[in-house]
């Protein structure tokens, strides 16, 4: 068993799950979102504010936020600990590796704070 | 026909080198890439390589020819020359011993950590534990590994991560042991490889399943090796 800490759910498991369920989650959100797109014959402001107006689709979006930032964790945890390590980088990879892995929790923390803004905004 | 060489003995080179050769080869026979390696060494003696059955079942001269991880002793020259040239590196992703001659230690090392043998605390029946038909037919496609590192050495995240993940061929053990229906340790075989690294790191590049000289499918036996983790887990 090889042990870490920074890893999303701490198991292989959870992390490979969690980016699989979101996955299909966001699968369907945006080809739902294009499904919209298409069959309304004219797009203004006013359809697309009606649209985001109602809360179901607020909650459907929240949830589409929330399932990217998960997703994004597992990956670019994923591509951390491939490609900053101490193999490729020397001595400095763990703290280049957690000073990264710091800034993707940080933006993704933002971009979280600021959609559920821009959700209940509209 | 001209052989490039990956050539490096670090006693004496400060920095690997490719070295060329003119081999001649006898007309009207396609010989086996190990052929030419013989004929190189009676011309220049120095050249290392590993080598044993010349039959693709020891295992020994998995290498890296003309750009495809394979067997020397089964690749004929015909499918291995690119552009009338034919040409030898070792194994990638493993330290080099001396030209052809990898250091294989972490890969046997991710191979024991996966405990590739039978463990079973009941005790022995007078002759043999007896298996069916079917269990033992579960184990097809498994158990005929011979560990040449062709696949390992093959998989992207086995080089950037070869002391954590298990790679193919540990893990095409791993389910050759946790598909045994005589076999006992099943959960605890489990509980060793639930963490982000030894299973979870294959990608599903399916490097492995193209290169196994014995039509092997690693990446199939790691997906067996997630749906016994997902089961006890939910």
């Amino acid at each position: 068993m090889v042990t870490n800490v920074t890893s999303f759910g701490r198991s292989g498991l959870y992390d490979w799950v969690v980016q699989r369920l979101t996955a299909v989650y966001l699968g369907i959100y945006f080809v739902g979102l294009l499904g919209y797109l298409v069959t309304t014959p004219e797009v203004t402001f006013d359809t697309w504010h009606a649209l985001f107006s109602a809360t179901w689709m607020r909650v459907a979006s929240l949830a589409a936020l929330v399932a990217i930032c998960a997703h994004a964790w597992v990956g670019l945890w994923t591509v951390t600990t491939d490609y900053l390590t101490t193999d490729l980088l020397g001595s400095k990879a763990t703290v280049i590796r957690l000073a990264f892995q710091a800034t993707c929790v940080i933006v993704m923390f933002i971009y979280l704070v600021w959609g559920i803004q821009i959700l209940w905004g509209v | 026909m001209l052989v490039s060489l990956y050539r490096y003995n670090p006693e004496v080179d400060a920095k690997p080198r490719m070295q060329d050769y003119d081999v001649e080869l006898p007309a009207g026979k396609d010989l086996m890439v190990l052929d030419v390696l013989e004929l190189l060494k009676r011309q220049d003696p120095s050249i290392a390589y590993r080598r044993s059955c010349r039959e693709g079942v020891c295992g020994s001269d998995g290498m890296n020819i003309s750009g495809t991880n394979g067997l020397a002793c089964i690749t004929p020259v015909s499918a291995a020359v690119r552009g009338g040239k034919l040409v030898l590196r070792p194994l990638p992703g493993l330290p080099v011993i001396r030209d052809l001659v990898v250091d294989m230690t972490v890969f046997y090392k991710q191979f024991e950590k996966v405990q590739p043998f039978l463990i079973n605390n009941t005790p022995a029946p007078a002759i043999e534990r007896l298996q069916s038909p079917e269990d033992r037919e579960k184990l097809d496609g498994l158990y005929e590994c011979i560990l040449c590192a062709c696949c390992s050495t093959n998989c992207p995240s086995f080089w950037w991560n070869p002391e954590k993940f298990i790679g193919p061929a540990g893990l095409l053990q791993a389910y050759r042991f946790l598909a045994d229906s005589r076999d006992t340790a099943t959960d605890a075989r489990l509980a060793n490889l639930e963490d982000p690294f030894s299973v979870f790191r294959c990608r599903g590049i399916m490097n492995c399943v193209a290169v196994c000289p014995k039509g092997l499918n690693p990446t199939r036996a790691i997906g067996h090796i997630r749906s016994m983790l997902m089961q006890r887990a939910t």
